[in-house]
């Protein structure tokens, strides 16, 4: 058991060296530029898997989109927030420029006082917890998943 | 020491979608429901709304009724140690207070309080405390201990129906401005203030939470999320928690100040511990 969990490990490591390798290019949270509302370069210089951001659209532990906003294609889980309005047709009605500005940092696109926080942005104090520190809530990759699976998201 | 217990024959629940009323304790004249108007003057709200109020049929249904409301086990704990000498002065509470259902009516609806001799507001846990080490010369309890949730479960409970009435003039101004900044603060990761949730978007949900006003009469509450009574700082550190702050301490004087200024902004709700929420 402990020979396989070593492994595991190792293993683990070894794709995150690949992983971080390959993204040589992606884009610090810090150096983001957002002009008039968009956000136009992928944050990782290629376009995202919408299987991989759907997954990240509903699970509690990372983008949790699925707390504030519904979203008809998920009907099978249970308990969609409606803080915010529902995705459903998001795709037709922002740009995969904005969709990824208010993704990256809401408060540039619906002002300051907008309750969505901003997914891939880093604080200097206001108290973050020391395991989230220097860290944004989604790496440039779980972001560029997330949008490529709001881009299916749309009117029939 | 007994503790009064009452349970309600009939539930006013109204059809769906109506307000539902009616305490099954007595409440003062004027107090008759868990909506009340702010009365407090720059109130950020028009309505003020118990917790009670955004909770399931069957959660107000299980603090409505004191035989079923799993915070009546620390009520009655609290009852026995009301009576319980402890300490060098060999004191209970009783030995000062007498009966608690007269003395403590009204306290538990007015704290926190200014305190001249610590030049600072203590609430009812710093409060309980003080007496034990200044009077009864008896070690204080722990926060969250259950003898300190059991106490202030105890004589909260005495003031039930009370509506809470706190003081922010003169010494207390400058720890409400304090508790209203932390409120209005966004931190954490997810770079939310109290006020984000709770005063833009009270009645709606996150996920499977219904988000109260954040109304701090009902406290110690019994969670069923904790399974146990809990006391509002608790609270507080829980919400700092989920949006990935670095909570303040229990009994600290951030969360001293915040108490001051969300037991202000429940001004004229009648107290209801032990209430039972989510």
């Amino acid at each position: 058991m402990g020979h396989i969990h070593t492994a595991g490990f190792c293993l683990a490591i070894f794709l995150g060296t690949v992983t971080a390798t390959a993204n040589a290019a992606t884009i610090e949270p810090q150096d983001v530029v957002i002009r008039d509302a968009e956000v136009e370069a992928s944050l990782t210089g290629s376009p995202g898997d919408p299987v991989e951001g759907s997954k990240w659209f509903k699970s509690r532990k990372l983008g949790n989109c699925l707390a504030c906003h519904g979203n008809r294609d998920q009907i099978g889980e249970p308990f969609h927030g409606d803080i915010g309005p529902p995705l459903d047709g998001v795709a037709d009605r922002y740009s995969e420029g904005e969709l990824r500005a208010i993704l990256v940092n809401a408060k540039s696109v619906f002002g300051p006082e907008t309750i969505m926080p901003g997914f891939y942005r880093v604080f200097d104090g206001q108290r973050v917890r020391e395991e989230f520190q220097g860290k944004p809530v989604l790496t440039a990759t779980q972001v560029e998943d997330v949008i490529a699976y709001l881009k299916t998201l749309k009117e029939e | 020491m007994m503790v009064k217990r009452t349970k309600i024959a009939v539930l006013s629940a109204a059809a769906a979608g109506l307000v539902m009323s009616g305490y099954a304790f007595a409440l003062p004249e004027g107090v008759d429901t868990v909506q009340v108007t702010a009365t407090a003057k720059d109130h950020p709200l028009d309505e003020i709304y118990s917790g009670w109020h955004f909770r399931t049929p069957e959660t107000q249904a299980l603090q409505q009724d004191d035989f079923e409301n799993p915070g009546f086990l620390w009520v009655e704990q609290g009852a026995e140690l009301w009576e319980t000498v402890d300490g060098s002065e060999q004191k209970s509470c009783a030995s000062c207070h007498e009966d608690a259902a007269d003395t403590m009516a009204t306290a538990g609806a007015q704290m926190p309080k200014w305190n001249e001799a610590l030049g600072k507001p203590v609430n009812l846990e710093q409060q309980i405390n003080l007496c034990r080490s200044e009077r009864m010369g008896a070690k204080p309890w722990k926060w969250e201990s259950s003898e300190l949730l059991s106490m202030t479960a105890f004589v909260r409970n005495q003031s039930r129906g009370t509506p809470v009435e706190v003081q922010i003039g003169g010494p207390m101004t400058p720890w409400f401005e304090k508790g209203k900044d932390l409120y209005n603060t966004r931190v954490g990761q997810l770079d939310l203030a109290c006020v984000n949730c709770h005063q833009g978007y009270y009645g709606q949900s996150i996920r499977a939470d219904r988000l109260s006003q954040g109304q701090s009469n009902g406290f110690p509450t019994y969670r069923l999320k904790w399974q146990k009574i809990g006391s509002l700082h608790r609270r507080f550190k829980g919400c700092m928690d989920q949006v990935r702050a670095e909570p303040y301490k229990v009994g600290s004087d951030e969360f001293l100040a915040l108490e001051l200024y969300v037991n202000w902004r429940g001004q004229g709700l009648p107290v209801e511990a032990p209430a039972v929420r989510q």
